[in-house]
């Protein structure tokens, strides 16, 4: 499957798609990129005169590129035929540096292990300069209907 | 292996992901992992990982899916180790 095709089997759509390309990904590992327009409506409130990008949002695109970018390369022929509901089941996150309006931000997750339909993965963000930004672990299960 | 022995094993293995530690001490073979335990389905996922570590055996999907009991963990382990 190719980086496009899974980015249009993502199952998220504006305002909360929160990957813009995919650089590389193979089954141990992806990375994705994604820029934080500065008109998103979030920094009118995060904070108030003082726009800094919410860490839940640091977090979603990590969980976007690693557990659903990759939990899709990894479930190829199966998301062909029907997309899967999917679920966020934990996310321990440490955070270093703050993501200002209008930055790029590059997520890099390394599967730890893909069993019994729970995908686990170590998670990296670093900003535009290059720094790391946050880091940690997250996990996500497909649910049988 | 002995009930009593895996019991206690299982006990150490579940304790880091049972909600409910109080049922954790009452534990025997029909504590339901889920029900009692309070152990979501995604932590329970991580007990059969370590179920197989500890016991170095290799769980299939569909004996992880009737894996819901401590009696029926302690079936599956039995049998794994006298296959092996």
């Amino acid at each position: 499957m190719t980086k496009e095709e899974i980015l249009q089997h993502l199952p998220y759509a504006p305002p909360f798609l929160f990957v813009d390309e995919l650089e590389y990904i193979d089954e141990e590992k992806v990375t994705g990129i994604f820029t934080f327009r500065a008109d998103m409506p979030c920094y009118k409130g995060h904070f108030k005169g003082h726009p800094v990008t919410p860490g839940v949002l640091l977090t979603e695109v990590m969980a976007q590129t690693g557990l659903a970018c990759l939990g899709i390369y990894l479930l190829k022929d199966e998301v062909r035929k029907q997309l899967p509901t999917v679920a966020m089941t934990a996310a321990h996150i440490d955070f270093y540096l703050p993501v200002a309006p209008g930055e790029t931000v590059k997520a890099k997750a390394t599967k730890i292990y893909f069993r019994f339909n729970k995908l686990k993965c170590r998670v990296e963000l670093y900003n535009t300069a290059g720094a790391l930004v946050c880091d940690g672990t997250i996990e996500g299960m497909i649910i049988k209907k | 292996m002995d009930k009593e022995t895996f019991i206690e094993q299982l006990r150490e293995i579940v304790r880091p992901y049972a909600k409910n530690q109080e049922a954790l001490a009452t534990i025997d073979l029909s504590t339901d992992f889920i029900k009692d335990l309070k152990i979501n389905s995604a932590n329970l996922v991580d007990v059969i990982l370590d179920v197989e570590e500890k016991y170095d055996i290799v769980i299939q999907n569909e004996e992880m899916e009737r894996m819901l009991d401590v009696q029926a963990a302690f079936d599956i382990v039995q049998t794994k180790l006298s296959e092996k």
